[in-house]
């Protein structure tokens, strides 16, 4: 995968990141049990590179399950990386001791999304801050004290006297996440990463945490991973975009690039379902359907294509796909879903993602013209397309799909796109 | 029958509004006091009109909601007249009122999950719902209702006789929200009903709701904190401060003309794709025991005058139709000599904050 060639004469990256993978693997037992499903591994973050240049903002935007939260831990090595590396300031943290690790936190800190879950019910705000510098091993309650009280005066909460002995309950949601940054900032760090710092507060105060942060970010001479699933603050935030699906960066630029010119489908999808305050401005009909699948069984091929309004042929058509497209199909009010069901048969081993599927219970004549009727009354469904052949196997049919690999990260202009709409060129 | 008798009303009051609040009232008892989370909202809804309630939280509307619906929890008492269909549901005994909620009164909730019951299949709940009202239904009828609302809310058939924990987020709000709709009732609360959901699936549930209209010709009011999404899928929108509708009226012309400075504030903090500044409220909503006088917004409003904090303002028409609350719009005759004088306030700093 490629990395980003840099701005000319821009410094060294402050992070670098480096075809990481950090996979969770689902035990068996009782926890296979609970989930209802075999062993597996959940692949949160599936080969990303990422460089972290002095003083950028990067957002990392996706929906849930798209491996930004994930990304964002690993960067402090709260979650060891499966493959690849991390380095920060040219130390890996996978060769890190415990201790080691530690000290780098010091220059990579966090800011988590629900500041009443960050902060300890029963440590007062002097507490919960001064904390952080006793964990660093700062002895002096004279030192601590009064780099708490700066801290506190940086994010904006004086006079500090008022505050230092409250405890989190008499503080407001604005004030608590104050309290959050006060805590990450009092270690001097260089890299924030803030996980949806705004998304837990009101409309009203968001914006000013956001200017908060960006005061902060002049001030200190900070550099933030900003993580969230809120494209209008990623745009007025962020330097430097990547976009996230599934575990895999899909689309990363600079942001005005993505904002003014957009490629791949889901960045496409997720500008235009943002609600805009302006009665003029009306969501678009073709929302992609569904939601984000399973990440234990990506589908195959391109992981976004059962959703895609662009998908075509080469995107990775398989059994999965088949399934929702008769349920689809049976959503119609005119279909008589009962007689036709009886054709079909069961669908549940369509579950098993292959792009070999056998179909079909009522004969593969019955199977094969109702497959045909449904490919005629909607012709320009992609998945037909990735179809290569169908043959009779009593009682149904046999389909076979074209299989795909998922795309990877390909440089037009100045952002990098994985996606089969945007093919390598003749060069490669 | 009480049935009966209901769409007798129906019938002759077909083109008046569905829901007439009048001075609606609601609080709750603390050992500090009354806090008046509903005081004296009024407002209409037609027949398959939308209605938004907007406003930070702590304002009073999810209580307006649950106070409508006569679902307020223990300690907490309402006031006030609410006509549905011309009939005031704020004085019908339990009984009555038990049978006007789901047939009539439907809520959708915030968190779908925690709503559906993970031991019953979807069918079972379909069962249970419509035979409560309507227990002569066949399994066969009762099946048939059930997949006809399931297929507008995009669930399909083969997913009848699953478990909730076998669906997805927004596919458990949309069946929250095909229960509710299954009984056809007049008016629905939807109490956030994308909140906990992805861009994309709230995106989705947003034009299901704007559907509701042409599909059920269900009256909504609809509560949120996000203005994109009134605008996606209101007709009107109602604007809630400290347990008043501040101002109201048609979303396009209250979006482009907001007459409010609470309404022009709210919109302005809203971060948007156009968003090219940040802008804030300072400050937070009042305490509801003991709120400002004169008008709740004024230490907060950057154009208050010496009026706003010594009267409270009167409700009035609205330049463009709708009500507003506030005295820069009026009326003048009731405004005090030199009333018009910026007010002189204190400067709100962090220690105030939301």
């Amino acid at each position: 995968m490629s990395t980003r060639p840099d701005l000319p004469g821009a410094a060294s990256p402050l992070v670098e990141v480096r075809d990481l993978s950090v996979h969770f693997e689902l035990r068996g037992g009782s926890l296979a049990r609970l989930f209802g499903r075999d062993t597996g591994t959940i692949k949160a973050v599936d080969g990303i590179s990422l460089d972290l240049q002095p003083g950028e903002v990067v957002g990392l935007v996706g929906e849930s399950g798209s491996g930004k939260s994930t990304l964002g831990r690993a960067l402090l090595g709260l979650v060891p990386a499966t493959h690849g590396s991390i380095r920060v300031r040219d130390q890996n943290l996978a060769d890190l001791s415990r201790r080691r690790l530690r000290k780098i936190r010091q220059v990579v800190q966090m800011v988590f999304q629900d500041p009443n879950a960050a902060l300890n019910p029963s440590m007062t705000v002097e507490e919960a801050v001064a904390d952080a510098l006793r964990v660093q091993g700062v002895r002096s309650a004279t030192e601590r004290h009064g780099r708490v009280v700066e801290a506190l005066e940086r994010v904006g909460l004086s006079p500090v006297e008022l505050f230092l002995s409250k405890y989190p309950r008499d503080l407001s949601g604005g004030q608590k996440q104050r309290v959050v940054l006060a805590r990450a900032i009092v270690l001097n760090p260089e890299v924030l990463v803030a996980d949806e710092p705004v998304s837990m507060l009101d409309m009203s105060v968001r914006a000013k945490i956001l200017q908060l942060m960006l005061d902060l970010k002049t001030e200190l001479g900070l550099t933030y991973v900003y993580i969230t699933h809120d494209l209008a603050t990623a745009k007025y935030f962020c330097d430097r975009i990547a976009i996230m699906y599934l575990g895999r960066v899909v689309e990363i630029g600079p942001t005005e690039d993505i904002f003014a010119h957009p490629r791949h489908p889901y960045t496409k999808a997720l500008l235009a379902a943002i609600p805009e305050p302006d009665p003029d401005k009306m969501l678009p009909r073709d929302l992609p359907r569904g939601e984000v699948p399973d990440a234990a069984q990506p589908p195959l091929g391109c992981a976004f294509h059962p959703r895609c309004p662009e998908a075509i042929s080469a995107c990775g058509w398989e059994s999965r796909d088949l399934r929702a497209l008769l349920e689809e199909h049976w959503m119609r009010p005119d279909v008589a879903y009962d007689e036709e069901q009886n054709v079909i048969g069961g669908l549940e081993h369509l579950d098993e993602p292959s792009t070999t599927v056998a179909l079909g219970a009522g004969g593969s004549a019955a199977v094969r013209a109702l497959l045909d009727r449904m490919r005629a009354e909607d012709s320009t469904e992609p998945l037909w397309s990735g179809v290569t052949s169908m043959e009779d196997s009593e009682p149904g049919i046999t389909v076979h799909f074209e299989p795909a690999p998922a795309p990877a990260l390909r440089r037009i202009g100045n952002v990098d796109v994985a996606c089969v709409l945007y093919p390598p060129e003749s060069a490669d | 029958m009480a049935i009966d008798l209901t769409e007798n009303v129906v019938a002759a009051d077909a083109q008046g509004p569905v829901i007439s609040a009048r001075d609606v009232r609601v609080w709750y008892g603390t050992t500090r006091g009354a806090i008046r989370a509903v005081d004296g909202v009024s407002f209409d809804l037609a027949p398959g009109e939308t209605l938004g309630l907007v406003g930070e939280s702590g304002c009073g509307k999810s209580t307006l909601g649950r106070g409508l619906m006569g679902l307020l929890p223990e300690g907490a008492k309402r006031d006030g007249q609410v006509l549905f269909r011309g009939r005031d549901i704020f004085a019908l005994s339990p009984k009555a009122a038990y049978q006007l909620r789901g047939r009539e009164l439907g809520m959708i909730f915030q968190e779908p999950l925690t709503r559906l019951n993970p031991l019953m299949r979807i069918s079972q709940h379909f069962e249970e719902t419509i035979k409560q009202h309507e227990p002569d239904l066949s399994n066969d009828e009762v099946r048939e209702r059930a997949l006809e609302v399931l297929r507008l809310m995009g669930i399909p058939p083969t997913r009848y006789r699953s478990y909730p924990h076998e669906f997805s987020g927004g596919m458990r709000q949309r069946l929250m929200i095909a229960l509710t709709l299954v009984l056809r009732p007049a008016f629905v609360v939807a109490d956030e009903p994308t909140t906990a959901l992805d861009v994309l699936v709230e995106a989705q549930i947003v034009q299901i709701l704007n559907d509701l209209r042409r599909n059920f010709q269900t009256s909504l009011l609809l509560i949120t904190h996000n203005v994109g999404i009134v605008a996606e899928a209101c007709d009107r929108v109602a604007v809630m401060y400290a347990g008043r509708i501040v101002e109201q009226g048609r979303v396009a012309d209250v979006f482009k003309n907001p007459q409010h400075p609470y309404t022009r504030a709210l919109l302005r903090s809203t971060i948007s794709l156009t968003t090219t500044g940040l802008n804030y409220i300072p400050g937070a909503p009042p305490d509801l025991v003991d709120p400002p006088d004169g008008c709740r917004f004024h230490p907060r409003c950057t154009e208050a005058m010496n009026v706003c904090a010594a009267k409270n303002p009167v409700d009035i028409e609205r330049r463009g139709g709708g009500r507003v609350e506030c005295w820069l719009q009026g009326p003048e005759n009731e405004i005090p000599p030199g009333g018009k004088q910026p007010l002189e306030q204190e400067e709100l700093t962090v220690v105030d904050e939301a």
